[in-house]
């Protein structure tokens, strides 16, 4: 149970590589924090610095109010669930629960009430006495969290703790960090590079990019207020267009909305937001070439050429769809729908 | 393990093909075993003029030889220190260069040189340098006032064959040592460390466990390399003196054979330590199929 607050933290490494450029993050207590982005962009970095794997550069980590800049991992109190979940082959999943406790001279009694508590909220009692070569990927993850649960620790660190699992696996596993979480109301981070998992996991979202933050909320604010061309593009799938303002100028017969700021330059609509038939108020009609047609079930992703261009542009419709590739189409871009950016910052307007 | 069964059109090309590696086997190691395990048997007179079979006298003799029995007891003291000494060096030496980033591969370069060195000059290298009146190191061991000597002390002979031996084999060992570490992910470690343990116990809890099987195909080899590829570091110093206290066993088959030619008991101990180099390869097979999974 512990806030964590991250002030004005870099990290350069050696050859003056710049991995994290000042960054402020405050975490609450009990908060779970999601932090996405590509790969390379720092998140891992950050949580490692968190964890005491990475030094700081500059700038200060404190957990529960404490700096821990200087503190080995093991004082810091956190716990954190590693990608390949790193359980100690040589030992058995009972061994690697206990090895923390042990560690820090926990009495044989309570050892032994905390690894039975985690193994039965995670429901691994079957298999405490076997060695994690002899476990599923699924039952591995579910180790590592218990090893990471018995130390009743301030904080968890997740790094990217379900990419090495199928789709299937994936999902269900989600589901149960999350209520887990819930249950514990320990603060975590927990890093990923799936926008998917990043949304549905997390209170706040934290999207960074080149050693920055983008932009931190809540999922939803980030879906419907991205606060810069990255986040814009980032989340969401499919992915958001994009059209360039002075190419949509150029195209015949059509009028952009006296409401854009003047300063776009760029201006975005989620697929998903496009319609088919005119809608009340102002919009941006534009034509275009079905190219082909993605049935995912409820619903479909059309991909359309627009015309007087070679740009794609992707909307998603709702059930099935009438339309046939090949098919001339025109479409709307609602005025509330349109996600106005300056080019040049990368920033929104208006 | 899946087996790939290969079919040949013409019967007799898989003979064809095994051909060069069986006559090889057969010429440098088949023949030659069989004419020891046969002269094992036999007893001859210094200059050949005789031969009568003995059956196993040879063997009797050497078990109740007190020479061959001293020769058993330093070969097993001489192969682990050996074996102990030159893993322990090199894996600290390993784990030292395993932190290093950028000046790993100069280290690796450098503590390999010395697997170069042939075993007589390693010997000779030794023997100047712990040379009672030319030597440095008997120079400096001179002036904290221990007489170093190994020409008439067992002690002093022994330890000079050991630290050769032990140099020469620091590199091999070494090599091994430090891809075993690298093959540990580091997110173990790391796991270590945020659950409580200190490098130390980390070292003992997590890494050296994980290192087993490199430990043990290393304990194995060093120990063939201490009773059978040493002879030249033995021969160019001690010449198994002084008092047959540096008298190993593959050295006692020299000795007897050639120089002694006592042929029918030098063939008895070469046909033990074929059957101890035999059995410890077993063993080795053995263990080496379970290996540690990450």
């Amino acid at each position: 149970m512990a806030t964590i607050d991250i002030a004005g933290i870099r990290k350069v490494y050696p050859g003056n590589v710049t991995a994290i450029h000042g960054l402020d993050l405050s975490i609450d207590d009990g908060e779970l924090v999601v932090l996405v982005g590509p790969s390379g962009c720092g998140k891992s970095t950050l949580l490692r610095m968190i964890a005491g794997l990475e030094t700081i550069t500059d700038g200060t980590v404190s957990i529960g109010g404490d700096v821990v800049n200087r503190k080995e991992p093991a004082e810091r109190d956190i716990a954190m669930v590693f990608q390949n979940y790193a359980l100690y082959p040589h030992m058995s999943v009972r061994g690697n629960l206990e090895y923390g406790l042990k560690n820090r001279g926990t009495p044989r009694a309570e050892i032994d009430a905390r690894v039975t508590e985690a193994a039965r909220i995670l429901e691994i009692e079957p298999f405490l006495e076997r060695k994690p070569r002899q476990l599923s990927g699924g039952q591995r993850q579910r180790v590592a969290m218990g090893r990471a649960i018995v130390r009743h620790p301030k904080a968890f660190l997740f790094d990217e703790p379900l990419s090495n699992l199928d789709a299937k696996l994936r999902g269900q596993m989600r589901i149960e960090i999350k209520r887990l979480q819930r249950n514990l109301k320990t603060t975590s981070v927990y890093v990923t590079h799936d926008q998917l998992e990043a949304m549905t996991l997390a209170d706040r979202l934290v999207v960074m990019n080149a050693g920055r933050i983008e932009q931190v909320g809540k999922p939803v604010e980030l879906y419907e207020q991205p606060a810069s061309l990255f986040v814009a593009g980032f989340i969401g799938s499919p992915p958001m267009n994009i059209f360039d303002v002075s190419k949509l100028r150029e195209l015949p017969g059509v009028t952009l909305p006296a409401s854009l700021p003047q300063s776009a330059d760029v201006v975005g609509a989620r697929p998903d937001a496009i319609l088919l038939e005119k809608p009340q108020g102002e919009a941006i009609a534009l034509k275009g070439t079905v190219e082909l047609i993605e049935p995912v079930g409820g619903e479909s992703h059309v991909y359309a050429r627009l015309a007087g261009s070679d740009q794609i542009v992707i909307l998603v419709i709702q059930g099935r769809t009438r339309l046939a590739e090949a098919e001339e189409i025109a479409f709307y871009l609602p005025e509330a729908a349109l996600h106005p950016f300056e080019r040049e910052s990368g920033r929104r307007v208006g | 393990m899946q087996t790939k069964r290969t079919i040949f059109s013409n019967k007799g090309l898989p003979y064809a093909l095994l051909f060069p590696q069986l006559a090889i086997t057969a010429i440098f190691f088949l023949w030659p075993a069989g004419q020891a395990l046969w002269q094992s048997f036999l007893r001859q007179d210094a200059f050949g003029f005789r031969t009568s079979f003995v059956g196993f006298s040879n063997f009797l003799d050497l078990f109740t030889s007190p020479q061959y029995l001293n020769s058993l007891s330093v070969t097993a003291v001489f192969a682990t220190s050996v074996a102990a000494l030159s893993m322990s060096v090199s894996l600290l030496l390993a784990v030292a260069a395993d932190r290093m980033i950028r000046t790993r591969n100069a280290y690796t370069t450098f503590l390999v040189w010395p697997y170069a060195v042939a075993p007589a000059v390693a010997g000779i290298l030794w023997w100047f340098m712990f040379n009672p009146s030319i030597g440095v190191f008997s120079y400096v061991l001179d002036m904290l006032n221990y007489n170093w000597n190994h020409t008439l002390s067992r002690t002093d002979a022994m330890l000079l064959v050991i630290f050769a031996s032990t140099w020469k084999q620091i590199s091999y060992n070494f090599l091994f040592f430090l891809a075993g570490l690298q093959s540990i992910p580091a997110s173990l470690s790391e796991a270590a460390a945020i659950d409580g343990a200190r490098p130390v116990k980390r070292f003992f809890t997590i890494v050296f466990p994980l290192l087993s099987p490199t430990t043990f195909f290393l304990m194995v080899v060093n120990i063939t390399y201490a009773m059978f590829d040493t002879f030249g570091i033995i021969h160019a110093t001690t010449s198994g003196g002084p008092a047959q206290a540096t008298n190993i066993l593959v050295y006692k088959v020299f000795n007897d054979g050639f120089i002694g030619l006592n042929l029918g008991s030098s063939a008895a101990q070469s046909v033990i330590l074929m059957a101890i180099v035999i059995s410890l390869t077993v063993i080795q097979f053995r263990y080496i199929e379970r290996r540690v999974e990450y």
